[in-house]
């Protein structure tokens, strides 16, 4: 039995096109504990939001192994991975799109009760709701309005009500707090903490937003073209960077403070096609301090002391 | 009203929009008054439906109408008082004086037109230049954003996020207007495409001795554009001064809460602190300070009027009945 709540080996999902093989996802691995907030960053395309979807098992891993409590999902049959989903939820970037419009708060909370089939009587469940719809902050007065008479924030908080609602282990949380205001995004990442201690829940995050993965997590991955380039403690990664993309990153965020203004470090270029890449450096072509040996080989995730992971030749 | 300068392109002076629709009236900008000086950089900042773009829509007249009315307000850019030009000395301004551009840059360009013959486009209708010099100007100006000129011949789709908005951008500075109207230009774009994009368009400002209207929600980017910020909330300026000002002497509790509720880069606090509540339904505005029912500080004279202008420096005001109290501090 393995130790770690959730454990990735080697995890690759290659998408056939036209055009050649997308290689999305490209042999990834890291290990998540109970209560843990791994976050996932990157940009636009570097695979974030597919590897959390390959995880649920929403998208057949190509290759590679998702152990989730000792057991490899990708081989379960289709009823234990039924069961198995219970334990596994995940919150949408998105509140707008990802609520039926036609159901009102009650009803979107208890689908996932219903179908699990959790409660015998329907008072049972309106209890349960109820006790939901007071967890995660939304007044007893909602529960028969639908998704478009409320705002950003409180919709969002119906997304968490329903990944709560079967008490799962771990949450894939998908930008979840991308499309809000700085003053409400505060409020649904402090409901996300709150949460993680009373339940001790453990969570993916991913975004794009690297304050915000600052805040919420314990160890961050940050990703380029399909690979994890660095991983590290919070901490350790944002006061000591290694890897040439993780530094760009970095100095790239527009800092809210006029005399922290650091010196950028511009990047060549933009990202490339994750299509029928080459076995190299993906980064190279825009990296500043690119070698020769940077385009013969790709470059493996080395541990560099304090649990401080970077793939790159250079160091 | 504010302070008069001799170097003023832009003035806005008490205006109000309203969107009258079916189900009520919905007071987006309320006797918003704004002064941008030349080669300044005015950041607007504020929430999600607080009037920032509404209020950059009017000084250009593109306000949709119906359900948009000006019901009050003078906007005077570059000495011409614009509400009162007819729809086609409007053409002439729009572009040639003050130019916009938009958050999405995968929107506002045309999708079966050349970006060659976007920006030549522009060149023709406002410099009156013929085909081929407007074609050799649009390939300049494509260098001049950062952008190989022999791709003037490709379309919208053979460009990346980044790249088309510098092609909107190109289109914008086409004609050199004074003032340049940024709403949101980086917000669709990734982080380090985003840097690339803003460090151009500082050096455009510069090389153009431009004034700049940047709206945005992030104060992150006000912090590295901006001279001077304006914070909106339901329609007003709520606190206005120099970007040291805003950022080392806030003064309103709603600027205050705004960094208070930033998740920072150097910042170890466990929990952030929200500002309770939502803005308020500008069908719905309160009667006296709208920002009161949110705020920790609020007395009852705050619901009740709303709040003059309060003065700290020259420059540097908020609108806060709570400064009548000269021992008042946040």
């Amino acid at each position: 039995m393995s130790e770690h709540l959730l454990e990735v080996n080697h995890l690759k999902k290659y998408f056939k096109t036209g055009k050649g093989t997308v290689q999305a996802v490209d042999d990834i691995s890291f290990t998540l504990d109970a209560g843990k907030t791994l976050g996932l960053v990157g940009e636009s395309g570097c695979g974030k939001s597919t590897t959390g979807r390959t995880i649920l098992r929403l998208l057949e891993p190509t290759d590679g192994q998702v152990i989730f409590e000792g057991k490899d999902i990708a081989k379960l049959k289709p009823a234990e991975m039924r069961r198995m989903r219970q334990e596994m939820q995940m919150i949408f970037q998105d509140p707008f799109s990802s609520l039926n419009p036609r159901k009102t708060v009650e009803e979107l909370i208890g689908e996932p009760l219903k179908w699990f089939k959790v409660h015998k009587t329907k008072a049972e469940q309106k209890e349960h709701v109820a006790k939901l719809m007071d967890i995660v902050g939304l007044a007893p007065r909602l529960a028969n309005v639908y998704p478009h008479e409320l705002d950003g924030g409180r919709r969002q908080r119906i997304g968490i009500a329903r990944a709560l609602a079967l008490d799962p282990k771990l949450i894939v949380c998908d930008e979840p707090v991308s499309a809000l205001d700085v003053s409400i995004q505060a409020q649904v990442l402090n409901l996300l903490k709150e949460l993680q201690k009373e339940y001790n829940i453990a969570y993916i995050f991913i975004t794009h937003d690297l304050s915000v993965v600052n805040h919420i997590s314990d160890d961050i991955a940050v990703m380029y073209l399909g690979q994890i380039v660095e991983k590290a403690p919070s901490k350790e990664l944002f006061t000591n960077p290694t890897h040439p993309y993780t530094k760009a990153l970095l100095s790239a965020i527009p800092i809210p403070d006029p005399d922290l203004q650091v010196e950028q470090i511009p990047l060549k270029g933009e990202i490339s096609s994750p299509i029928n890449m080459k076995r190299d450096c993906h980064f190279a072509a825009r990296c500043p301090y690119a070698t020769e040996v940077c385009l013969a080989s790709t470059p493996e995730l080395v541990d560099r002391g304090n649990e401080h992971f970077v793939a790159c030749h250079l160091f | 009203m504010n302070k008069q300068y001799d170097d003023e392109v832009l003035r806005v002076e008490d205006l109000t929009v309203y969107y009258e629709t079916d189900e009520g009236i919905a007071k987006a900008v309320n006797n918003l008054d704004l002064v941008v000086r030349k080669g300044k950089t005015v950041g607007l900042v504020g929430e999600t439906g607080s009037g920032k773009t509404t209020t950059a829509l009017s000084i250009l007249r593109l306000i949709p109408d119906p359900p948009g009315v000006i019901k009050s307000g003078k906007v005077i850019l570059d000495g011409m008082d614009i509400y009162s030009l007819t729809e086609g000395e409007m053409d002439m301004v729009r572009g040639f004086h003050a130019s916009m551009i938009f958050q999405d840059p995968m929107t506002a360009l045309n999708p079966v037109m050349t970006v060659g013959d976007q920006i030549a486009e522009t060149l023709r209708i406002h410099e009156g230049l013929n085909k081929a010099d407007s074609i050799a100007k649009a390939q300049e100006m494509l260098k001049v954003v950062g952008i190989p000129p022999e791709r003037a011949k490709e379309y919208p789709h053979q460009f990346s996020g980044g790249m088309k908005q510098r092609v909107v951008i190109a289109i914008a500075l086409a004609c050199q207007p004074k003032l340049m109207i940024a709403d949101e230009p980086t917000t669709a774009l990734d982080v380090t495409i985003q840097a690339q994009v803003l460090r151009e368009m500082k050096e455009l400002r510069e090389k153009f001795d431009m004034s700049m209207i940047m709206i945005t929600h992030d104060l992150g980017i006000i912090a590295q554009m901006c001279d001077e910020v304006a914070v909106i909330y339901a329609g007003r300026i709520i606190e206005f001064g120099e970007l040291r000002e805003i950022f080392k002497d806030t003064k309103h509790p709603y600027t205050q809460g705004l960094f208070d509720s930033l998740p920072k880069i150097n910042d170890d606090r466990d929990m952030l602190q929200p500002i309770p509540g939502l803005m308020p339904d500008p069908m719905e505005l309160p009667e006296g300070c709208a920002f009161a029912p949110r705020c920790k500080y609020a007395t009852e004279k705050c619901n009740q009027v709303i709040p003059p202008k309060h003065y700290f420096t020259d420059t540097h005001y908020a609108a806060c009945w709570r400064y009548e109290d000269p021992e008042f501090k946040l």
